[in-house]
């Protein structure tokens, strides 16, 4: 699924710089706080991000991603905290003196420069002569497949060109970190699962450290080598793109990264490398593989994938993870189809099969089932 | 449109084809005519034309002329014309403000123009006709030596330089005040923005000739400047600005300042402010940014700005009349002077004839390439 996180050598994610404890983060960001009067946009953050990652910032809307992206270009500076990109403490020093480039959302290309005065402008400010500019602006072009329209005005281009340009721009001065709001927001979708191949392929290829803000999650999944959630002005977890699927933290990550089934419950059984949740609402008892943070009795959710829940009109063989209930609905799309089922309890659960084999005999709408799934499959979730 | 629209009334209109073709872009931009409906705006030229002569017509001496019969004619065209476009719902739409044009701006100028090609007599009015008619004859007698003598006299030709010296270094003093203004109304708060903008406006709201009037109260050796500083004691004697070129220059850039700040706050209100963040992203530090993307940007403001404050300099009488030194010979009271006092209305009407070929000719220009190089974007 991600295209990132997938190693190029073989065990080269078992070397992933974050599971290393003697590996030194490239990017520090250590409780940093910005408040805008009484606001607080950003709270309380700290993150380690490591050299030639890709890493993403996902959350919706006022979720501060965007905020904590403008701290480290410098445009803002945070309230309380510090931020560190190799080991150099960035408070109080403009975005001017950073090694670090943007890339904007809406691109933000000087409308009366060509495409080339443009990706040219960082190293014209920085005092590159001419002959090397050249050289390097026509490098850049071409690694975004824009050879022809160098002499072109931004406003002659398409959206697509115009976010390489913006692309090309951002990495004229081969900056150590390259920041990306929304990079692919204002493109259409299958544009956009063209470009992010593009630009995990450039990252790959430059060893540039990326950080992309998105709200899109596929976006992320597909991008990131690890995904940071961000809500209200947090981070309620860091991780590879699967950690955060498999293994959600909170409800909010769970709800957030892809579709789940939500149960709620108490703890009955708290066991060393077990535990028991009774769930009304499931109406059954749900059984998680590992041991649960609180004591027995306390309230817990049980978040498990539709996927991941298998369908049957015979009662399985287990007597522990298995629901009953009614096919309240169906929808065919083709690859997948989407069942949702009305349990006892009045809770719908969402399933999803993929419609591999042709049943001479399909589970139908009004007929009663029983669900199941595996126990590694469920995931516990307190907060 | 058929070639029976060309004969007729709009006959002149056939022989200014060419002419129509390269008041094109000009009329494209004012919304005349629009691609291939080059055909309305021939007829909006036959219409103009008519309606200018019939202007002439209702503007000249009135009855004395042989000319009558001609303007009569014209005036026919003209409300054949008329009948025609006001048919038109669409013409009828770009006739409005075309008429309003041809009303205030075209047939006085044309007047104007009449004037400046008749001879100077004692008579009433003080010029000779254009038409005449005279034993089944028709003569048009056009005096060129008006002009010929502008050329000639070494003081039109001073009044012409002073006069553009005075108005361009005023236009440049202008936008060096009005620049840092626009640029903090724009950057203001919302709130304050209209404050500001009305701050600047306000002082239109009072008589313009009673505004320059005050700044003799505060600049002359009475005033209220050499009083303060006198009671300070930094000098002992009056500084000497009024009739002074100096004092010229700020009545001039007082009174017109909010026809500079007015476009470049438009355009500078409009820039957007993460262009100036991706600049500084890329290593440029203020003044970098400034010059390479704030200042290239609001060009067309300061243009615009430069336009509006230059060219009624050019022609200011009241200013120089009342704060300048009293040999400043700027056009505008050489004009006044040839009208009034010298009654020489045809040379007078010469002067300002040239003056504004003079300076609608670079205009025209200039808006044509501006129109090419945004018809490119």
């Amino acid at each position: 699924m991600s295209l990132a996180q997938k190693p190029k050598v073989p065990g080269a994610a078992a070397r992933a710089p974050w599971t290393d404890p003697d590996a030194k983060p490239f990017i520090r960001i250590r409780n940093v706080t910005k408040k805008f009067g009484d606001f607080v946009a950003v709270n309380d953050v700290s993150l380690d991000i490591y050299r030639s990652e890709l890493f993403c910032l996902l959350g919706g809307s006022g979720s501060g991603k965007s905020t904590l992206l403008r701290m480290l270009a410098g445009f803002e500076q945070p309230t309380s905290g510090a931020i560190e990109i190799e080991g150099q403490d960035m408070a109080g020093a403009p975005p001017y003196d950073r090694p670090v480039n943007m890339m904007f959302q809406s691109y933000a290309l000087f409308p009366h420069m060509t495409v080339a005065e443009n990706v040219a402008y960082g190293l014209k400010q920085d005092g590159v002569a001419r002959a090397e500019r050249d050289e390097r602006v026509a490098e850049m072009l071409r690694m975004v497949k824009l050879e022809p329209y160098g002499k072109r005005k931004p406003h002659q281009l398409s959206g697509g060109q115009r976010q390489r340009v913006a692309l090309a721009r951002a990495l004229a001065k081969r900056p150590k970190l390259l920041l990306l709001d929304e990079p692919l927001g204002a493109l259409d979708k299958k544009l956009r699962e063209e470009t992010q191949f593009e630009l995990v392929g450039i990252q790959e290829k430059l060893g540039t450290t990326f950080m992309v803000v998105t709200h899109d999650q596929e976006e992320a999944m597909t991008l990131a080598t690890r995904i940071g959630v961000m809500n209200q002005g947090q981070i309620t977890q860091v991780g590879e793109p699967r950690e955060i699927y498999e293994y959600p933290r909170s409800r909010f990550v769970a709800n957030f990264i892809g579709d789940v089934n939500m149960f709620e419950g108490r703890i009955l059984v708290d066991g060393v490398d077990h535990a028991v949740i009774a769930s009304e609402e499931a109406g059954a008892q749900i059984r998680i593989g590992y041991a649960v943070p609180g004591r027995e009795g306390d309230p817990i959710a049980v978040a498990v994938r539709p996927e991941k829940i298998t369908m049957g009109r015979q009662p399985p063989a287990e007597a522990e993870n298995v629901l009953s209930g009614v096919v309240e609905d169906i929808s065919y799309l083709g690859g997948v189809s989407h069942y949702r089922i009305k349990l006892a309890s009045g809770k719908r659960v969402r399933i999803t099969q993929t419609n591999r084999d042709r049943h001479e005999d399909p589970i139908t709408w009004e007929e009663s089932v029983f669900l199941s799934w595996e126990t590694p499959s469920g995931v516990a979730l307190s907060s | 449109m058929s070639a029976g629209d060309l004969t007729g009334p709009g006959a002149g209109a056939a022989a200014l084809d060419p002419w129509v073709q390269r008041l094109a872009p000009t009329l494209h931009r004012l919304g005349v005519s629009k691609g291939a409906e080059t055909r309305g705006g021939i007829s909006l030229i036959g219409l103009s034309l008519a309606w200018l002569v019939f202007a002439v017509m209702l503007f000249s001496n009135k009855g004395v002329g042989f000319g009558t019969i001609i303007y009569a004619l014209f005036g026919l065209g003209l409300a054949l014309w008329m009948l025609r476009v006001l048919t038109d719902g669409r013409r009828f739409v770009i006739a409005l403000p075309m008429i309003w044009l041809l009303l205030f701006f075209l047939a006085p100028f044309l007047v104007v123009f009449k004037v400046s090609v008749a001879e100077q007599l004692i008579a009433q009015p003080p010029y000779s006709p254009l038409f005449t008619w005279a034993e089944g004859k028709l003569q048009i007698t056009a005096h060129l030596e008006n002009y010929q003598f502008l050329l000639e006299d070494r003081f039109y030709i001073d009044a012409y330089w002073t006069s553009i010296k005075i108005a361009a270094i005023s236009t440049f003093l202008c936008l060096l005040v009005a620049y840092p203004m626009a640029y903090a109304i724009a950057r203001s708060s919302p709130a304050w923005r209209n404050t500001l903008l009305m701050l600047v406006i306000l002082p239109f709201w009072t008589s313009f000739l009673l505004r320059v009037y005050a700044w003799i109260g505060i600049l002359s050796n009475n005033g209220v400047i050499n009083n303060f500083l006198m009671w300070l004691g930094v000098i002992d004697q009056p500084i000497v600005m009024m009739q002074t070129n100096f004092a010229v220059y700020v009545g001039i850039v007082y009174s017109y300042l909010p026809l500079m700040i007015l476009p470049l706050y438009t355009t500078l209100e409009k820039l957007d402010g993460t262009l100036l963040e991706a600049s500084a992203d890329l290593g440029a530090g203020p003044i970098r940014s400034f010059l390479s993307i704030t200042l290239p940007l609001s060009l067309p403001g300061i243009l615009a700005g430069c336009l509006l404050v230059f060219i009624p300099a050019v022609g200011e009488y009241v200013i120089p009349a009342l704060l300048g030194p009293s040999d400043t010979l700027m056009i505008g009271r050489v004009l006044w002077d040839e009208f009034f006092t010298g009654r020489a209305w045809p040379i007078a009407s010469a002067v300002a004839i040239a003056m504004l070929l003079f300076l609608v000719a670079p205009i025209m220009l200039f808006r044509n390439a501006q129109g090419q190089t945004e018809e490119g974007r």
